[in-house]
């Protein structure tokens, strides 16, 4: 299955209203994590407006395809998906982090949509296994989607876990790197290089496919490629820019887990073309 | 000499009996399933059998997703390694998420012998209780471990579930009754309380055999249910005794002693004698040889049990 150009026209539109709102919920809640939701953005709107089987008014629908966010912190950009998707109202968007709210900091199962609290790193991908494993045992046919982030595949965990999906042959399972090349305090490569992450992967078992992460038509192609890969999980390297969208905030460490303020909202937001 | 058999013997006995009840239940492993005796369902059931190899986080991670479709998956390991070195993901992909997980942990406590230190688990009763939504439990003997492991399959939530290596005296009848966080009392006594878990029971029963001789009528409580600890059953002793001693395998920080003081001294304050392993690693030796070591025999129970009476006694 392939896209007409004016549905990925449509998908670009969508993501940048998307990031206006991440953007807004952010600055409202006056803290959150702006660059690793609008690296991610685009390969969730992917999965949620292309590749996954689910129904808004049905979360709990048992033949649906799961979504395990690893990077926990980066709830806003999912956050913004759901609601526009329909599983709940767009106007909760603005109770993010705020006391009594169901749309917690880190990615929070209250909401419905989300299938699994994260929020310390390196835990998702063994819990996307486990989910594969019982639908090989239960014989349910749903795939398993897992993102991750660059900075979080230093946890050791994470590599237990694709041995697990490699040895296991996990075909049901798609890894996702958001690999913005940054994290908290710099870049990844002068932190702990990770490269060549395609070769690790592929060496645990893993069919790998690189992509530009904010181009729809290559995280498609991926996302249909992974369908047809039998007896060994799929891992999607999405290369993608830290703050994508937001030129003050690209590439920026610092941007990892701040807010923006008023002033700095409306700059982002005439950059965004609103 | 009562009957002598290891509650981790038990737990795979009936694992596998309900392997066969229940197509459900499903088994993790650490690699260790020879020494956690789920081997035996293992045996009869390969295809939901899965040893996930040397790796303690992508078993508890793992167990976490199963159970999201209706499975029951059992993580077993060593105590030690499943609640120290899977820690964090016990806290948010078991707990957080209040996941149908249950956690055996087997070879816990300074019995497990000569392996040494890093093998004998002494702070799983503590830094499990202090998760929110799981349940602690530590069967007495072999025949509570079979009724704990029914139990458990049987409710939702998760557990964490303590077992042993060498083989303990067999204290409980089949036809005695085990509701998980209701204490048994094995006997009953007036001036002062044993309230103990596992394998200190036995001692507790030997120390109150020795106080009766020397005219102390002391009560032995099994407390197999650590979390949610039995707060009718402490508040009942202390108003019944005015003294009480906990005994345990375990740190004396944060296990069965703290859980039972903090009730205390929250509802009814008495003097508390905690027999534990006092702040301390272990070492290699027989199990015999640890609990004598470290202070965790009868006649350490019966010393702690005179001077609670005696701080009682004396305000």
């Amino acid at each position: 299955m392939s896209l007409k150009s004016t549905d990925i026209d449509s998908l670009i539109e969508k993501a940048r209203h998307f990031r206006r709102e991440i953007l807004e919920m952010l600055t409202e809640a006056g803290s959150g994590h702006p660059g690793g939701s609008l690296s991610e953005l685009e390969v969730l709107i992917a999965l949620y407006y292309y590749k996954m089987k689910h129904k808004p008014d049905k979360p709990d629908w048992s033949q649906r395809d799961r979504f395990i966010l690893s990077k926990g912190h980066a709830c806003p950009a999912l956050y913004v998906v759901l609601a526009n998707r329909g599983f709940f109202p767009k106007d909760e968007l603005k109770t993010f982090r705020k006391l009594g709210s169901r749309l917690q900091g880190h990615v929070y199962t209250g909401v419905p949509g989300v299938e699994h609290n994260t929020g310390s790193l390196g835990q998702g991908l063994s819990v996307a296994n486990g989910i594969a494993l019982s639908a090989r045992i239960q014989g349910m046919n749903f795939n398993t989607y897992c993102l991750l982030g660059d900075g979080e595949i230093q946890e050791g965990s994470v590599w237990e876990s694709a041995m697990t999906s490699g040895h296991h042959k996990l075909d049901s399972v798609c890894a996702i790197l958001d690999c913005n090349k940054v994290q908290e305090n710099g870049p990844v490569k002068e932190i702990k290089n990770e490269e060549p992450i395609l070769d690790k992967w592929q060496d645990f078992g893993w069919h790998v496919i690189e992509v530009d992460g904010h181009n729809f038509s290559e995280i498609i192609n991926a996302l249909d490629e992974f369908d047809t890969v039998k007896d060994r999980p799929t891992f999607i390297k999405a290369n993608t820019v830290k703050g994508k969208g937001v030129s003050f905030m690209e590439g920026q460490a610092k941007w990892h887990g701040k807010a923006p303020d008023k002033e700095q909202l409306a700059a982002a937001l005439k950059e965004l073309g609103f | 000499m009562p009957e002598m058999k290891a509650t981790r013997d038990a737990f795979g006995e009936t694992l596998l009996e309900l392997g066969r009840e229940n197509r459900n239940i499903v088994v993790l492993s650490g690699d260790l399933e020879d020494a956690t005796r789920a081997e035996y369902f293992k045996k009869e059931f390969p295809d939901r059998f899965f040893n996930l190899g040397i790796a303690e986080q992508d078993i508890i991670g793992t167990a976490a997703g199963m159970s999201m479709n209706g499975l029951i998956p059992f993580a077993c390991s060593f105590a030690v390694f499943l609640t120290n070195r899977a820690y964090d993901f016990l806290r948010i992909a078991v707990c957080y998420n209040n996941r149908n997980v249950k956690v055996i942990g087997s070879h816990g406590g300074l019995s497990v012998g000569e392996d040494g230190a890093t093998a004998q688990c002494l702070e799983d009763f503590a830094i499990m209780r202090v998760l929110p939504n799981i349940k602690v439990i530590c069967p007495v003997d072999a025949i509570e471990a079979k009724k704990a492991t029914r139990a458990i399959a049987g409710m939702k939530g998760p557990v964490y579930m303590r077992l042993g290596r060498p083989p303990f005296p067999v204290l409980t009848k089949e036809s005695d009754e085990f509701e998980i966080g209701k204490a048994n009392i094995i006997r009953e006594g007036k001036d002062v309380a044993i309230i103990a878990c596992g394998l200190m029971v036995s001692e507790a029963l030997t120390a109150a055999e020795t106080l009766e001789r020397e005219n102390i009528d002391a009560g032995v409580i099994n407390m197999h249910t650590i979390k949610p600890v039995d707060e009718q059953a402490v508040i009942s002793a202390a108003k019944e005794t005015g003294a009480i001693v906990t005994a345990e395998e375990h740190q004396i920080n944060g296990g069965l002693g703290s859980a039972v003081a903090e009730v205390l001294g929250q509802h009814f304050p008495a003097p508390i004698e905690m027999v534990a392993v006092n702040d301390t690693f272990g070492e290699s030796g027989t199990p015999g040889e640890l609990l004598e070591k470290y202070h965790l025999k009868d006649k350490d129970i019966v010393n702690s049990a005179k001077k609670a009476v005696k701080r009682r006694r004396t305000g």
